[in-house]
């Protein structure tokens, strides 16, 4: 019976370090890293009523749509875009390298207008079939070639042979990109834009005319960019705070309730790798707030332990008990406290999970999840492997588990006032 | 025991902490705040320059563009120094074309840098974060007090929120003396000490409870009891705010930048919250618990 208890606890107490110390950098790397952390560039969108268009739900899905066409050529991995409530779109570039022509290329409306000479629009953006950029063989150019919709071709067609000799010009969002001469009729449905700087412009110009325009109008209300060194900086500036922190009450523990404490050490290394582990399953982002609500909360983790290990004391001081029955008191007596005061915290969390946005959001889930799963590691976890270690008697003396430490107050303070 | 009548000594804790708060308020409505962009608006611009430069430099060329105004702040560990490589720029918000000029005659007047962070955020989002943050509040002590209510009595929920109330206005004044940015992440430290500290309260009146049911006879000394309570969970008290201090401090002094004046309000928060928990909270629920004593013996007096 006590040489079972020994190897168990041997076994759980070498299991849960060895997975502690292999698992707990590559997890932690695994989960999905806020722009903060990776670098990038962090645009928000807000849509504005016009006399022409109003916002409503239709409308920011379309947005939505376009937006997620105009980031996917962008080529990068992971993006994001996402509505936030009535008229506002998150979209999250990571990696991005020129953000300012990424966020050039995303906040372009997109109305493509054709105009006669006299100013009257006789083809849109909704008569295009197709937009590529290229470089002109003849003369080296960055050009967009326009193909158009066999509707546009004939509207295309119209305008050219009525304007033969004189100039239409093509216009992106009321501003001019390109003012021709037409030398003669174009019958073929296809329209070149020139002046294009560089190829890569065209090739801007071109994802935005093909993703067409937006229903309603559009404007960058916040734009965040997080150059990759940042990024790496407060990542390694985390992972030191993380280990001194942790280290700091992994000490403490084992200074002030010596073998319970470091039972309760054991339970805190399982709390870390299962709180990783379930932020990863959740597919969460982590962002430098989450990472400070994850640093936090080892602190706040091992505030069950304390509790549960000063009522043992005190069965063992005041009451009188064996160790076996203190133990078994002190976890019973416990429960109810941890329980009403981690709900209170719970329901802080789920106020600003429900009411917060974005990085609050995450720390929010942090700050709820690692409240519960302290609360489980410590009831289950501790409570199965100190009594393993009762049980097992490989120490005996009450010293060992800080049963016998010093309390601020003394039986006799019981029987005062009664 | 201790002896120290922590309860009999209540109003001198009720003065402290309303001095604190009353010449907070002052300096809230006189100073007011640090805000950052996220309630301002603006654009912050975070530079890494080639070789270190001077604030001087830095100005002269945001001149230009009538940015003479901008704050501008060497950043990076090198506080004491007068040139440094990192640079961190803010000005008014910032049109995208704007911006461009101006980072752009930057490398030309100053020199070549790499760009470690460029933030913008319109006037527009601010009034709505303190709106948010200020309904998170109050949805989560209603909750509260519904919740400790329920599970305790309802003075003991009064107590409690506003022994959060007590914390949170401490945090606001520590902000407003010492000039400290806040920013978004500001709103949810707020909430992680309001979920520290109702924590921190709760174990001290489940304590009462626990005294009240076992060791308690009516006409008893109830600021007696509640100072063994306070003593008994007291080792308690203090260990919990040790651990989560460690991880805060870590946080503080090696979490870099970015995260200092969320680690600097979490650093006062607990301290406060575990303060309000033992001398505010409980010694509230006693005077509660007095006054309504006083008025249930009032309303019996004349009709005897």
């Amino acid at each position: 019976m006590r040489k079972d208890n020994l190897i168990k606890l041997i076994v759980c107490v070498v299991a849960i370090i060895g997975i502690f110390l292999a698992f707990v950098k590559p997890l932690a790397n695994s989960i999905r890293q806020g722009l903060d952390l990776q670098g990038g560039t962090h645009v928000v969108l807000e849509a504005e009523d016009t006399d022409v268009a109003q916002v409503n739900d239709d409308a920011m899905n379309r947005v939505v749509t376009i937006m997620e066409k105009r980031v996917n050529a962008l080529g990068l991995t992971e993006p994001i875009i996402q509505r936030e409530g009535q008229r506002r779109v998150i979209i999250e570039l990571p990696g991005v390298k020129d953000p300012d022509a990424a966020i050039k290329t995303i906040g372009k409306t997109a109305v493509l207008e054709f105009k006669d000479e006299e100013g009257n629009t006789v083809l849109t953006g909704t008569d295009l079939k197709d937009a590529q950029a290229a470089t002109n063989q003849q003369n080296g150019q960055n050009v967009v070639n326009l193909e158009f919709t066999d509707e546009g071709a004939k509207k295309f067609a119209d305008l050219t042979t009525k304007n033969v000799g004189r100039t239409i010009s093509i216009l992106l969002d009321g501003e001019v990109l390109t003012a021709p001469n037409v030398r003669e009729p174009i019958l073929g449905g296809k329209a070149e834009i020139s002046g294009q700087k560089s190829l890569e412009e065209a090739q801007n110009l071109a994802v935005v005319l093909r993703s067409g325009a937006l229903p309603v109008k559009v404007n960058i209300i916040e734009t965040r960019t997080v150059g990759p060194s940042l990024g790496q900086d407060s990542k390694d500036k985390s992972q030191f705070a993380f280990s001194v922190g942790l280290g700091a009450v992994l000490i403490f523990m084992i200074l002030f309730y010596r073998m319970s404490g470091f039972i309760a050490d054991i339970a805190l290394m399982a709390y870390t790798i299962m709180l990783l582990g379930l932020l990863y399953l959740l597919d969460a982002t982590l962002t430098l707030p989450g990472v400070a609500g994850i640093i936090l909360s080892i602190g706040m983790a091992v505030d069950a332990n304390v509790l549960i290990f000063e009522h043992f004391k005190e069965e063992y001081q005041i009451q009188g008990k064996t160790l076996r029955l203190s133990m078994d008191a002190g976890f019973k007596r416990a429960f109810t406290t941890i329980f009403d005061s981690n709900i209170t915290t719970i329901i802080a969390a789920g106020v600003l999970f429900f009411l917060g946005t974005g990085t609050i959001r995450g720390f929010a889930i942090t700050l709820g999840l690692g409240t519960l799963l302290s609360m489980f590691t410590a009831i289950t976890m501790t409570q199965y492997m100190l009594k393993l270690m009762i049980h097992s008697k490989l120490f005996e003396s009450p010293s060992a588990y800080g049963a016998s430490g010093y309390m601020l107050w003394k039986k006799e303070d019981l029987k005062k006032n009664a | 025991m201790l002896k120290f009548d922590i309860a009999g000594h209540r109003k001198i804790w009720f003065l402290f902490s309303a001095l604190i708060i009353v010449s907070g308020l002052i300096c809230m409505y006189v100073r007011g705040f640090n805000f950052g962009i996220d309630f301002t608006g603006g654009t912050i611009i975070d530079l890494k320059f080639d070789r270190p430069v001077a604030i001087a430099e830095v100005r002269s060329s945001l001149a230009k563009y009538g940015l003479d105004g901008a704050t501008i702040q060497l950043s990076g560990a090198q506080s004491d120094v007068t040139e440094s490589e990192d640079m961190m720029i803010r000005t008014v918000d910032l049109e995208e074309n704007q911006r461009k000029e101006v980072m752009a005659s930057l490398r030309s007047d100053v020199g070549d840098y790499t760009v470690l962070r460029e933030e913008k955020v319109g006037a527009t989002i601010g009034g709505e974060l303190i709106q948010n943050a200020v309904l998170a509040l109050l949805v989560s002590w209603a909750l509260i007090i519904f919740y400790v209510a329920y599970r305790f009595e309802f003075k003991f929920g009064i107590a409690a929120v506003l022994a959060l109330v007590h914390d949170i206005l401490v945090v606001l004044a520590v902000f407003s003396f010492t000039q400290r940015q806040i920013d978004s992440s500001f709103v949810a430290a707020l909430l992680t000490i309001v979920g520290y500290s109702i924590n921190d309260t709760i174990v001290i009146f489940d304590r009462i409870r626990e005294n009240l049911k076992l060791h308690f006879r009516r006409g008893g000394d109830i600021d007696e009891l509640v100072n063994r309570s306070v003593f008994q969970t007291l080792t308690r008290s203090l260990y919990t705010v040790f651990t989560v201090l460690f991880t805060t401090f870590a946080l503080y002094f090696f979490g870099g930048e970015t995260t200092k004046d969320f680690a600097f309000a979490l650093l006062i928060g607990f301290g406060v919250g575990c303060y309000s928990s033992i001398f505010i909270a409980s010694p509230l629920w006693i005077a509660f618990r007095n006054w309504s004593e006083e008025r249930r013996q009032a309303k019996r007096q004349p009709a005897q």
